[in-house]
């Protein structure tokens, strides 16, 4: 397919799906399945276990809403991040994972590791 | 050279034939004799006294057992002239000669043998050796399984500029080759498996040719573009006696190295003017730093012009703290000097994503900027193997060592600074030292992300590590590339061998083997290696893990153990999404799981010092402590690190 016609068809797509999610409003997600679905889904593999290593972008804190967190994943802007049909993972199955994400902790900032400190002074 | 017993006595047996049929036509009626004279022309017959020599009983055949002057040890005199500090080699009968007289006629001293298990280790070990000491190893391999074992760590070499001589056993000579064993180990062009990836390559079929094509091969390898060669040492030459006439007249060759190339004085002058009169000049230092001199040059370039340095991690180039150190922005400059870059293209275009359809590249330069390139890969370039990378359009291209054009680039542009442009300069550098700065914050701020977590981060064990090796003499002889470069994000690195850079054409199985070759180079100045060990790589070949602890190599390993062949998995990911099916089927053929693998049992079994598996950050700290004391005892040791994926 060529670049111009997929770009045209990714662009329609963004100005649906939107659309279609909020005739459907997402509700707040099982975290317990969304780990599960992390795991069993690969997400730790760009994004790390905690939600914020790696190549991928940092997940914690989660900023998106869930319907934001399924568009988004559907149709991502950073060229890291691959799309991720509907065919592949369904808007609960995102919801849970969204769910999950918003358990994972947040990082200490760097002054209170002394380990990090260290690189501060030189 | 003796002659073979088994060439005389097929003499001797052809001898008695004719004198038998002789003797036959001796006895026959005379008439007869002179009816078969008449009706053809007559053969010479033997004379009695032949006849008596060649049909009484044979002298005793004298059987040579023994030689004070095998072949090898003259090949052994051409090999140490070249002042190699160590052979690393798996052993193997096809250069069975040359190996006895290295360890007993050489002394097994300059060089010395070190045991390799693989032949895949012993090039990547020289690999590494020679990014930390400068100097190449003898390596040595079957011209048949064992080059073939040999060849992808040969293409890594070739494919990051590094010198290895590789001697290959081989019988050429079929009469000598004694069993099926020899016939399936001998081949008719040895080096022809490896000649679209090694420099130069000869087969000799004397001693003074062996002389000479040694010297030759030495010289063309130590010409930048620095690349692996090959040369044949034939079985018969190996293990039979120097002739009388070789013992008199064969030397060994003098060895001079040519100075490497320069640019060329009018290029280097116009590339000195864009620079100077650039707004905005970048630096991208790939391969540059061939001898500890090129560091102070580069900063010296860089602080000349107060230009941005982007480092492509080929290399040990510049202060990881320096100012101007990764400040530079390619789609902002209007001249780019890229020196000994591959693939500079990349470098100055995008292209469009692996998780995305079709391909679209555009430059990211400005419009009308300046490239520049200072390369010796303009000097040489084999075509089969690709790792020279798309063309690149640029403006100026200088066919050089970079390294060595150095010096008059640095004089030609500080001849053309005037005071305006100096204070120009000046506040360029400040911006740029603002850039770093917020680039340091920037890597301190994500370094703490997950740090409780587990698996441990890759950041956390950079920064663990970083804690118990600053104020040491260190070396990181390990590529950062699978660890999200936190090393070259948090570290300090100044000196020449605080980093060795990568593979060179990202054949895995390169970095348990570099970093034991490596940290046998830093052996003998007490410094610290630290290797961050790959869990997929050290699965190739982890004999090596032995060769460190046989051969009492200094080296911390720490094992970066994410369970997978991450890379792969990540692609894997990209696929399915792009085919939009199976994502949750990914991990098939990419983890390492089920069961899990036990490095510290595996290092243990190679009788080296480890802990682990550890999987709790708070652990790690004590175990770095407990191996670096094992390792200032001059062990190698193994902490088997549960990580996180990057």
């Amino acid at each position: 397919m060529g670049e111009t016609i997929l770009r045209v068809l990714m662009r329609t797509a963004a100005l649906v799906v939107p659309v279609v999610l909020s005739a459907q409003p997402a509700p707040g997600g099982d975290a317990t399945k969304g780990k599960d679905l992390f795991l069993k889904y690969s997400c730790y593999a760009c994004h790390g276990f905690s939600g914020q290593n790696g190549p991928g972008a940092r997940l914690v804190p989660m900023k998106m809403t869930a319907a934001g967190f399924v568009a988004y994943v559907r149709l991502p802007r950073t060229r890291q991040m691959p799309s991720f049909s509907a065919k592949v993972l369904s808007d609960e199955q995102l919801t849970d994972i969204h769910a999950y994400i918003k358990t994972l902790p947040e990082s200490r900032p760097a002054k209170d590791i002394p380990a990090l400190n260290q690189f501060k002074e030189q | 050279m003796a002659k073979s017993k088994r060439g005389s006595v097929d003499r001797r047996g052809f001898l008695k034939g004719a004198a038998a049929g002789a003797a036959a036509l001796v006895v026959k009626p005379q008439a007869r004799a002179q009816e078969q004279a008449q009706a053809r022309p007559a053969a010479p017959l033997p004379s009695p006294r032949q006849v008596a020599l060649e049909t009484g009983a044979p002298a005793a055949r004298v059987d040579v057992y023994t030689t004070d002057r095998p072949g090898a040890d003259f090949m052994v005199d051409v090999l140490k002239s070249l002042n190699f500090d160590y052979i690393f080699a798996n052993p193997g009968s096809s250069f069975r000669g040359l190996q006895e007289s290295f360890i007993n006629y050489g002394g097994n001293k300059n060089p010395s043998w070190i045991t390799c298990c693989h032949e895949e280790s012993s090039i990547a070990m020289a690999h590494g050796y020679y990014k930390i000491e400068g100097k190449p190893i003898l390596c040595m391999a079957h011209g048949t399984v064992g080059l073939q074992h040999a060849s992808m760590a040969i293409y890594n070499a070739y494919a990051d500029r590094v010198p290895v001589y590789l001697i290959l056993g081989n019988e050429q000579e079929i009469g000598f080759r004694r069993s099926d064993v020899e016939w399936a180990h001998s081949v008719q062009d040895a080096a022809s498996m490896v000649r679209d990836y090694t420099k130069w390559d000869d087969s000799p079929v004397s001693l003074g040719h062996f002389a000479e094509s040694a010297v030759r091969a030495y010289k063309i390898m130590m010409t930048p573009p620095m690349e692996p060669v090959v040369i044949c040492a034939n079985g018969q030459l190996q293990e039979e006696p120097m002739s009388e006439q070789d013992r008199r007249t064969l030397r060994v060759p003098k060895t001079v190295l040519p100075t490497p190339p320069a640019g060329d004085p009018n290029a280097v002058a116009e590339a000195a003017k864009l620079l100077v009169a650039a707004e905005n000049p970048v630096i991208v230092a790939g391969r540059v730093a061939r001898t500890p001199r090129a560091i102070p040059l580069l900063v010296e370039l860089a602080e000349t012009l107060q230009a941005g340095v982007e480092d492509r991690k080929f290399r040990m180039n510049f202060p990881s703290h320096h100012p101007l150190f990764n400040t530079a922005n390619v789609s902002n400059a209007d001249v780019v000097l890229a020196l000994e870059v591959p693939d500079f293209w990349n470098a100055t275009h995008t292209q469009t994503p692996i998780n995305r359809m079709g391909m679209e590249s555009r430059p990211i330069t400005k419009p009308g900027a300046k490239l520049i390139t200072i390369t010796a890969g303009d000097l040489f370039s084999r075509s089969n193997y690709q790792d020279f990378g798309r063309y690149t359009e640029v403006d100026l291209a200088i066919a050089a060592d970079a390294e060595a054009t150095l010096p008059s680039l640095i004089e030609a542009c500080q001849k053309l600074i005037t005071p305006d442009r100096r204070q120009a300069m000046e506040a360029r550098g400040r911006k740029l030292a603002e850039v770093h700065k917020r680039n340091r914050d920037r890597d301190l701020d994500q370094a703490t992300v997950g740090w409780d977590a587990s698996p441990v981060t890759t950041a956390r064990m950079a920064a663990e590590l970083w804690n118990q090796i600053k104020d040491e003499d260190w070396s990181l002889v390990a590529d950062t590339t699978f660890v999200s470069w936190w090393p070259l994000r948090l570290w300090n690195f100044q000196k020449p061998y605080h980093y060795i850079g990568g593979h060179g054409a990202y054949g895995i199985g390169y970095g348990a083997p570099a970093a034991v070759g490596a940290a046998l180079a830093n052996k003998k100045y007490g410094r610290i290696s630290i290797n961050i060990q790959c869990d997929g790589d050290l699965n190739y070949a982890p004999g090596v893990l032995w060769t460190a602890a046989h051969h009492r190599i200094p080296l911390l390993s720490i094992m970066h153990n994410n369970r997978a062949y991450h890379q792969e998995h990540m692609f894997l990911e990209d696929m399915a999404a792009r085919a939009g099916r199976g994502v949750e089927n990914t991990g098939i053929g990419v983890t390492l799981e089920d069961p899990h693998i036990n490095y510290a049992m595996m290092a243990k079994a190679y009788g080296m010092y480890s802990s682990g598996p550890i999987d709790n950050p708070s652990d790690l700290g004590p175990a770095i402590k407990a191996a670096l004391e094992v390792v200032k005892k001059g062990e190698p040791a193994m902490i088997d690190l549960v990580t996180q994926p990057r």
